[in-house]
């Protein structure tokens, strides 16, 4: 099954989206890894999800143009990843997934010099290496040599590489890896940073639905190299704001009737929990006002919606059909 | 992004030319390779044979000095083809062993910490990763050996006078092709050996032994068959070769062999292999490693 991800609504624009795939494949030996994939993807934050060996990183270091495609193409904010690889890379930061540094170099050292291979001058590359290093927090520990650094430490110094030359797109391969709880949310609340800055979009691989669910936009989900599920985050909690749960006391049949009176569908789970589908011109308010009247308590009332947990098992489940 | 607000801003200012970014890589590397002091020490002792040279150019043409010193230099070391062409030749040695101490871990490093993403997904490319890595060996080389041998060749061209530098000019063309021939040679070699040997020690081992493990094979093939062509195997006569021809003291026939079969004593010529074989395996030589190169300077292996 190949799913063709619509142009995002909210988005609806002439100008050329952050990621567009076209008929994307890969084939490594013979066996297809990506399976004409399709889309146009557009959110601030993009985060790409999958079981291990869906593709994810195939897919990121593919649009890196580390692999060649075997059919089809992507364009990266307008350039093809065929034709204008170099242009692209001039554009994109990217952090790793694995260990990957220059060893035998101070931190400043090592992020000084991969500004300097993104082209930026010696000068305007150290202030922006010492920029990047207080960002990421690794400010007092920048002298210090990379080999001696703890696995957070590497962690934080791979996303200073990424952001010192003040990419428009970066790419995060797993960034949360390895780190605990604390670095974790900094980690997070570093990429949040840099979604809300407007300067750069953002795609995170990652299996941690945790992270993707806190950071990004827009989602899509790998299985088996095919894109099984697009989803926009921030349209999907929209849309599920109008659906309720209420855990009531009281005899609940003239509410039920008085919910019905207001245009709402509604079911009954247990004796006292409600399922609500609130529509457009009712507001939560009208229903304390319905319960004072039928003298029925609402001792909880919450916003259902499909958690992004929810929407990765049916991908998966529908997907292994 | 300025360090006090700690908020990301995209770059804005000027970009450094494409062409001179491969040029980032042995500006980095020398500040570790001259952070050791044996490097150090032996950098700055290869100077020392140019000085010994230009000090023999220099009492070529002082008859006082020569006079003091009862020396006949000029009769013992005449300043010819030969001198420089001994020039390069030791001077070339020197240099391997040089590149030896900083060639084998420049590329193994990168792949031991899987630092080629970090190069590859910026706009530079394979070609200019390999471009940057060997520069690292041809330009330390080349300031030990064609470099001070150009000087040595004007400083001659200075002191004896317009004629011989005008008659003499095919041996600074000598001077710098051979040199960058040799050096070529030991950057790919090393950068190879460094892509495919990751540990540092069997690198440098490994170069060694491509060095003098086929030259003992080539001496025993020419005694066996009782022929040169062995030679072809051997590096070192390869490059000895192609110095030769470029200085134009290569010399086909290098003796005779006397055999007794039968009572009857035959006479066989021992002939150097021609000059295009020895130029054309060191080509090949060049092409394999370039192949094994582009096979290994990946920014990620794809295991099938």
């Amino acid at each position: 099954m190949t799913l063709d991800v619509p142009a995002t609504s909210s988005h609806l624009n002439d100008s050329p989206g952050v990621i567009t795939l076209d008929n994307l494949s890969v084939t490594f030996g013979g066996r297809p890894i990506l399976k004409s994939l399709n889309g146009d993807l557009r959110g601030r934050a993009i985060g790409l999800l999958g079981p291990n060996g869906a593709g994810k990183t195939t897919l990121i270091h593919t649009l890196l143009g580390f692999h060649q495609p075997s059919a089809g193409t992507a364009r990266i904010l307008g350039s093809d990843i065929r034709g204008e690889a170099n242009q692209i890379k001039s554009l994109i930061g990217y952090m790793p997934e694995r260990d990957s540094f220059i060893s035998k170099m101070s931190c400043i050292h090592f992020v000084r010099f991969m500004a300097e291979l993104s082209g930026l001058p010696p000068g305007a590359a150290l202030e922006r290496a010492h920029e990047a290093l207080f960002f990421v927090g690794l400010g007092e520990a920048r002298y210090r040599n990379v080999d001696t650094f703890s696995l957070g430490m590497k962690q934080l110094a791979k996303l200073a590489q990424a952001i010192v030359h003040g990419p428009r797109l970066i790419f995060l391969d797993e960034p949360t890896n390895g780190l605990d709880p604390p670095a974790r949310s900094r980690m997070i609340k570093m990429i949040r940073e840099i979604r809300d800055s407007g300067q750069a979009n953002i795609v995170l691989s990652s299996h941690l639905l945790r992270d993707v669910e806190e950071c990004c936009e827009e989602i899509v989900i790998l299985k088996d190299g095919r894109l099984v599920v697009y989803c926009n985050l921030e349209e999907e909690r929209k849309a599920n704001k109008k659906f309720l749960m209420l855990e009531t006391r009281g005899d609940l049949k003239s509410f039920v009737e008085g919910i019905g009176a207001l245009g709402c569908e509604c079911a009954m789970t247990s004796d006292h929990r409600l399922k609500i589908i609130l529509q457009d011109g009712t507001e939560v308010r009208d229903l304390y006002r319905l319960a004072a009247d039928s003298q029925v308590q609402i001792r909880r009332l919450s916003y259902k919606r499909d958690s992004l947990e929810d929407i990765f098992l049916k991908a998966m489940e529908n997907g292994s059909n | 992004m300025a360090v006090l607000e700690r908020s990301y801003k995209r770059y804005a200012g000027a970009l450094a030319p494409e062409w001179s970014r491969f040029l980032i890589i042995p500006r980095h590397a020398f500040r570790d390779v001259f952070r050791s002091k044996i490097f150090t020490g032996l950098y700055a002792l290869s100077f020392i044979v140019p000085l010994g040279f230009a000090t023999v150019i220099y009492l070529h043409h002082n008859a006082e000095a020569l006079a003091i010193m009862k020396l006949d230099v000029v009769n013992v070391v005449p300043i010819d083809a030969n001198f420089f062409q001994f020039f390069v030749s030791f001077q070339g040695w020197v240099g391997f062993f040089l590149a030896l101490l900083v060639g084998p871990q420049q590329v193994a490093r990168d792949l031991t910490n899987n630092g080629l993403p970090l190069y590859l997904c910026r706009p530079f490319s394979r070609s200019e990763y390999v471009v940057g890595k060997m520069s690292i060996v041809i330009l330390l080389l080349s300031s030990i050996t064609w470099v001070p041998g150009l000087i040595l060749f004007v400083l001659q061209s200075y002191l004896e006078g317009w004629s011989w530098f005008s008659q003499n000019i095919p041996i600074a063309s000598a001077i710098f092709l051979g040199s960058l021939v040799w050096i070529v040679l030991l950057a790919l070699l090393t950068q190879t050996i460094s892509a495919w040997v990751k540990w540092r020690l069997a690198a440098s081992a490994g170069l060694i032994g491509l060095f003098f493990i086929p030259s003992v094979f080539a001496a025993i093939l020419n005694e066996m068959l009782a022929t040169r062509w062995g030679n072809l195997l051997s590096l070192g006569s390869l490059i000895r070769n192609v110095w030769a021809g470029l200085f134009g003291t290569f010399v086909q026939q290098a003796g005779q062999v006397r055999e007794m079969r039968r009572g009857v004593v035959i006479e066989t010529a021992m002939v150097e292999p021609p000059l295009w074989a020895s130029w054309l395996i060191l080509f090949l030589i060049c092409a394999l490693c370039l192949w094994l190169l582009s096979r290994k300077v990946k920014a990620y292996e794809v295991v099938k």
